[in-house]
């Protein structure tokens, strides 16, 4: 008999559970370890941002999905992973701690939303702005945007400030939402000529997303994405400042420096959301006799290292290759750990990196988005499925970002007959220069935008929320 | 060493923006119920390469 234990509940934890579950004989135990008393469907929280979703659509309970699918549910923190005898150390939310032993071991925790790398940047800590990304802070976001709506109707001009909180964040599709569905909102109500609107990113250039941007066909042309995204921005009157670092915040203003320029300029604000640098969540790995080796299995940035190249980060850009990146997510020391999703360590950014004059890095890290990281953990449970029961000895699923496009729908406006998303398809994720001109599938990779789109994501939304429950046919529905 | 085509130019001013049909289209149901078709066509072709 195994035991399979999965570290997390997002979507790489919850589909690599699900999935395990479906493949295990009974006999097999599968656990879930999360603090997380709820899944959250986090590509809604945008809508929760901006007033448009209550936070309860977003969610559903845990317990009762685990109960029904016989997954077993530990409601805790875990603290430390043994990896030489192949336990979990968990402090649950009741109280006390539980030793969670295994036989295979998935971290699929997710991002650290490491706020503290940025000065004044934590909503919780300095009130100074505003975040989407988590459930509290969504809601919290909704409130206080109304507030600033309020005030436009009282005749004040509000400025708003979106995107980035730090050179090196991720998740600018999210910010690229966020602010869409504030300049959609505020056009609807009448109010978009009392906002001043700014995006300030540290991509090079606006569309990057973290995937370097792409090229797609378009009417005859083959044209870069970032044409049509700072059309997006200009048709909404809205300007942006891209390449940007932000090295502090305070009440009502950012100081930021840029790829330009080390010299600190300052953006002032009424209401502010960046997303902050991610980082690996605060596990610590211990061996055998007690020392702590997280620096030997882990990146710098907490994220667990696994079967990609390292060594080639410092081989530059025009070298970086697709193979680089990781296909099977084990780790290379303990063959029965694994991570999927956010949890794994990149090799090397996607995006071409730059520095501002001081040497400040300032590129847009790889996004993991929620179709990527379910894609990861249905691998990874799929090749640990075959080892317990006996089919193979080695993981053989591979879910490499080289091998596998993406699907994304960024929201720009929630109306089921005025509201509008991007439409984003690529293939690969990591470009393949040496197979695709332009790195990417031309036949694959598109982009386009329009009220099909805002249909896509409100079909996405109930959808993704009927798989992870795992009720009847879930299976069905792709990652 | 192959030199790789990085798509973003340095012309700052290289931009577009929707005229009055392209905004129409934005919003015309017939137009987006077509799209709808269209995107969830390519969206299964790249999923089935991944595959």
């Amino acid at each position: 008999m195994a035991r399979v234990v999965v570290l997390g509940s997002g979507f790489a934890g919850q589909t690599a559970a699900l999935n395990l579950r479906k493949s295990l004989d009974k006999k097999h135990e599968v656990i879930v370890v999360t603090p997380q008393k709820k899944f959250g469907y986090i590509p809604s929280y945008i809508w929760v941002g901006v007033g448009k979703m209550k936070i309860e659509d977003t969610q559903f309970e845990l317990a009762p999905v685990y109960k029904k699918t016989k997954i077993g549910y530990v409601n805790g923190l875990a603290q430390s992973i043994h990896p030489d005898d192949n336990y979990v150390m968990v402090n649950l939310n009741a109280g006390g701690e539980e030793k969670v032993e295994y036989d295979f071991l998935i971290n699929a925790t997710g991002p650290k939303l490491n706020f503290a790398a940025t000065e004044g940047l934590d909503p919780d800590v300095h009130h100074n702005t505003v975040s989407v990304c988590t459930p509290t802070h969504a809601d919290h976001a909704g409130k206080e945007y109304l507030k600033m709506v309020e005030r436009m109707e009282n005749g004040e001009t509000i400025r708003f400030l979106v995107g980035t909180g730090h050179g090196m964040a991720t998740c600018q599709g999210a910010g690229f939402e966020y602010i869409h569905n504030i300049a959609f909102d505020l056009e609807e109500r009448g109010l978009l000529d009392r906002a001043e609107i700014t995006w300030l990113s540290n991509e090079q250039a606006v569309g990057d997303f973290g995937v370097g941007g792409m090229v797609i066909g378009k009417g005859g042309y083959t044209v870069s994405g970032k044409v049509f995204a700072e059309a997006s921005f200009m048709e909404r009157g809205m300007k942006w400042i891209t390449g940007a670092h932000v090295k502090k915040v305070e009440k009502g203003k950012v100081t930021y420096i840029t790829i330009e320029s080390s010299e600190e300029k300052i953006e002032e604000f009424d209401m502010a959301m960046l997303i902050p640098a991610f980082a690996g969540v605060p596990l610590t790995y211990i061996a055998k006799d007690g020392s702590d080796i997280t620096g030997e299995l882990c990146a710098p940035n907490g994220m667990l290292k696994v079967d990609a190249d390292y060594s080639s980060a410092g081989r530059g850009f025009d070298n970086w290759k697709k193979a680089d990146w990781p296909a099977t997510y084990q780790t290379p020391t303990y063959k029965n750990l694994y991570a999927a999703g956010i949890s794994f360590a990149p090799p090397h950014p996607i995006s071409k990196p730059a520095s501002s004059p001081d040497g400040t890095p300032i590129v847009a890290t790889p996004p993991r988005t929620g179709m990527a990281a379910a894609i990861i953990g249905h691998a990874v449970a799929n090749s640990i499925s075959d080892i317990v029961n006996g089919v193979e000895t080695e993981p053989v699923h591979t879910a490499s970002m080289g091998d596998f496009g993406a699907a994304c729908i960024a929201s720009m406006g929630k109306s089921m007959t005025k509201g509008g998303a991007a439409v984003i398809g690529m293939y690969p994720v990591v470009p393949d220069y040496e197979k695709y001109e332009y790195g990417r599938d031309m036949d694959s990779t598109f982009g386009d935008q329009g009220l099909a789109g805002h249909w896509l994501k409100i079909v996405l939304h109930y959808l993704f929320l009927y798989k992870m429950k795992g009720k009847f046919g879930w299976s069905i529905i792709p990652d | 060493m192959k030199v790789k085509y990085v798509p973003y130019s340095q012309l700052a001013d290289a931009w577009m923006k929707p005229g009055p049909f392209a905004k129409f289209t934005q919003t015309c149901v017939f137009w987006q119920l077509l799209k709808f078709s269209y995107y969830n066509l390519k969206i299964i072709k790249i999923l089935a390469k991944g595959h």
